[in-house]
């Protein structure tokens, strides 16, 4: 069995701080990480190797630095890695990106015939989960996003059966290889990379592809120029004008604090105290 | 005035991004007119969001002097004609529906190819889907098809020329950007649920419905639904459209205090909701996730116990009427967008706020009783 995962390198979100002033992002110091969403699909795709053999092939599009990413993932298990990049990626959106990941993963077929795709659910710094139905879409690959559970894979018959989410629910579908999963988070838990797959992942010779070892020769569809939307404007948000209505427990105590917040909220909110009455009276 | 009477602004990753761009709308793309909505329905029940984008689809309409449309794909034995009612009532002037047996229960095939014929027999220069399971599906499926751009997760939708600008948060929230699509048509974009208002029903007004044949038989389509299983707390997780809301973050220190949170919830028959870090750490489900890679929320209540208030928290919850915050720390950035505040410790808070509560509660009740 031969799977590709698709990562990101993505700055740790919750390490990033805006200029007050220049509004930019300062990206000094922020750690990069694997897309910690991408973590669940490639614990998934372990599984599967795991169980059938084969081979798990890590792909991803960004800087240089990427790589060390890359080398993450080998430590967990993976088999292969692919870096694509190349300057002239840059500013791509999701439409150029899925572009380029798409011609990558037809290369790779072409080494070994590739029978499932993996991405990650959505990023954490782009957030938008376009990327994997946007390959699918590109290798005619049967598409199911939001998977919560692969129930059954007969690599025989070259069928798969899946669980995923929708709202209320999760829907059993089933279809045939190849196809690609975007994987719910939650899912699994990522194991401990062996101290055998990490020394491997010290050494290990990623490769990197530039647009034409990826086999893309239109180079209007990928970045900047491949890119139909265009980010017209870049802003903070507003702050608040009013600070919050504030006590302090040290001043007082937990008691009168709380009756007075009750207070407060009711008074200026009747229709809160209203609603909550009839609700619990119900 | 309206943003559509600013010129477009130059800013600079604009100016540097232009090189070799096109950004001019071609001849043939200039016909697509109109602003469409895709009404998200799944056994027997349309998704809200596909409402609250009615509202904004009108108002986008308005400033484009233009018409709304629905458009609506199922079973021939699904209750179509009275989502059309329901989307006229929001908002629609138009439906497009497509019925077919295969398009009964959603599956990414054929609604990819019902929405994509759709759009190129009737060319639309909007799209708007929700960000749902379902939308953003499709949404990703049908731009990749089209070649268009598409904007995820938008916060704000407005008309710059005769443009469609979406703004978005971008890196964890901690910017928004505004987002174009200049020289492709549709211009699509996702909104999460909750994030706009649901608008007025007015049951006055009426559309017309326009039909389109899918062309498609199920021999045609690879993947098959088996069965849909219903969530067992189906009821109980409704975090979008909860009144009351109870969530707890780290400030608790752990799972065992987080059940704190719990009590007060279920004093006030609210909803819990989560910080990434509590959900990370394994106190709450991944569905009680509120900021930006979880759920939006705007409860009439809202009580952050031991949340800093991090951006990514605050873009999911800061539409909320009454936002209480208990935090340990004055400068927490909670506050700057709290409206009532309490400096104190949550653990220590918690118990007493729950009891003051129940006793005032059932005083209230009593009396009505």
């Amino acid at each position: 069995m031969h799977i590709v995962v698709c990562i990101k390198q993505v700055p740790d979100s919750a390490q990033i701080r805006v200029h007050p002033v220049t509004n930019t992002i300062m990206r000094q110091g922020v750690p990069a990480i694997v897309n910690p969403y991408d973590l669940f699909a490639l614990e998934e795709a372990l599984r599967l190797k795991d169980q059938f053999g084969g081979r798990v092939t890590m792909l991803c599009m960004g800087p240089p630095q990427a790589e060390d990413s890359l080398r993450k993932c080998i430590s967990f298990g993976a088999t292969d890695a692919v870096l694509v990049t190349d300057r002239a990626f840059a500013g791509a959106d999701t439409l150029a990106t899925s572009y380029a990941l798409a011609a990558a993963i037809r290369k790779i077929g072409q080494e070994q015939a590739v029978d499932l795709v993996f991405t990650g659910k959505q990023t954490i710094d782009g957030d938008t989960a376009q990327v994997g139905p946007g390959i699918a879409k590109r290798l005619g690959l049967n598409l199911l996003t939001y998977v919560s559970r692969i129930v059954e894979v007969d690599l025989d018959a070259r069928r798969l059966k899946v669980e995923r989410r929708a709202e209320g629910g999760v829907q059993l579908l089933d279809t045939t290889l190849p196809s690609l999963i975007t994987m719910l988070e939650g899912t699994n838990e990522m194991r401990f990379a062996s101290l055998d797959d990490m020394l491997r992942a010290g050494r290990f010779p990623v490769r990197k592809w530039n647009k034409d070892d990826a086999g893309i020769e239109e180079v209007s569809k990928i970045g900047l120029k491949g890119s139909p939307t265009i980010v017209s404007k870049v802003f903070g948000p507003t702050p608040r004008t009013e600070k919050a209505d504030m006590q302090v427990v040290a001043d007082s105590n937990p008691q009168d604090v709380t009756l007075n917040l009750l207070q407060k909220i009711f008074t200026t909110h009747p229709q809160i105290e209203a609603e909550l009455v009839e609700r619990l009276s119900a | 005035m309206s943003e559509a009477a600013k010129p477009a602004v130059p800013a600079a990753p604009r100016a540097a991004g232009r090189a070799g761009r096109n950004t001019e709308l071609p001849e043939h793309l200039k016909s697509y007119k109109h602003v469409w909505v895709f009404v998200e329905h799944d056994r027997g029940h349309v998704n809200p969001v596909s409402w609250e984008l009615m509202g904004e689809a009108r108002k986008l309409a308005d400033k484009l002097q233009v018409q709304v449309a629905g458009v609506i794909l199922g079973g021939p034995d699904e209750p179509l004609d009275a989502y059309a009612k329901e989307a006229y009532a929001y908002g629609a002037d138009r439906c497009y529906v497509m019925r077919d047996p295969v398009l009964k229960g959603y599956r990414n095939e054929p609604f990819t190819k019902g929405l994509t014929d759709l759009v190129n027999a009737h060319q639309p220069e909007i799209m708007l889907l929700g960000a749902s399971a379902m939308g953003r599906d499709l949404a990703g499926s049908v731009a990749t098809t089209l070649g268009t751009g598409l904007t995820a997760d938008c916060t704000e939708l407005n008309i710059d020329g005769r443009a469609l600008a979406a703004t978005r948060p971008t890196f964890g929230g901690s910017l928004l950007c505004t987002i174009m699509t200049l020289a492709y048509r549709p211009q699509m974009a996702t909104v999460r649920p909750r994030v706009m208002q649901l608008p007025r029903r007015d049951e006055t007004r009426s559309g017309d419905i326009v039909e389109m044949p899918l062309g498609m038989v199920e021999t045609d389509i690879v993947t098959k639904l088996l069965d849909f299983i219903p969530d067992a707390n189906r009821n109980t997780v409704n975090l979008a459209y909860a009144d009351v809301i109870i969530a707890g973050g780290k400030g608790l220190k752990n799972a065992d205090n987080f059940k704190m949170v719990w009590d007060l919830a279920r004093v006030l028959g609210a909803e819990v909701g989560a910080t990434r870090a509590v959900v990370q750490a394994g106190w709450a489900e991944a569905e009680r996730q509120v900021g930006q890679t979880g759920k939006t929320v705007r409860p009439k209540l809202y009580i952050a116990a031991g949340i800093s208030g991090a951006i990514q928290h605050r873009v999911g919850m800061e539409s909320s009427d009454v936002i209480v915050a208990i935090n340990t720390d004055p400068n927490a950035p909670i506050f700057d967008f709290a409206h009532y505040g309490i400096v104190g410790n949550a653990m220590q808070v918690l118990p007493v706020l729950t009891q003051a509560f129940r006793t005032h509660l059932d005083k209230r009740i009593r009396k009505v009783a």
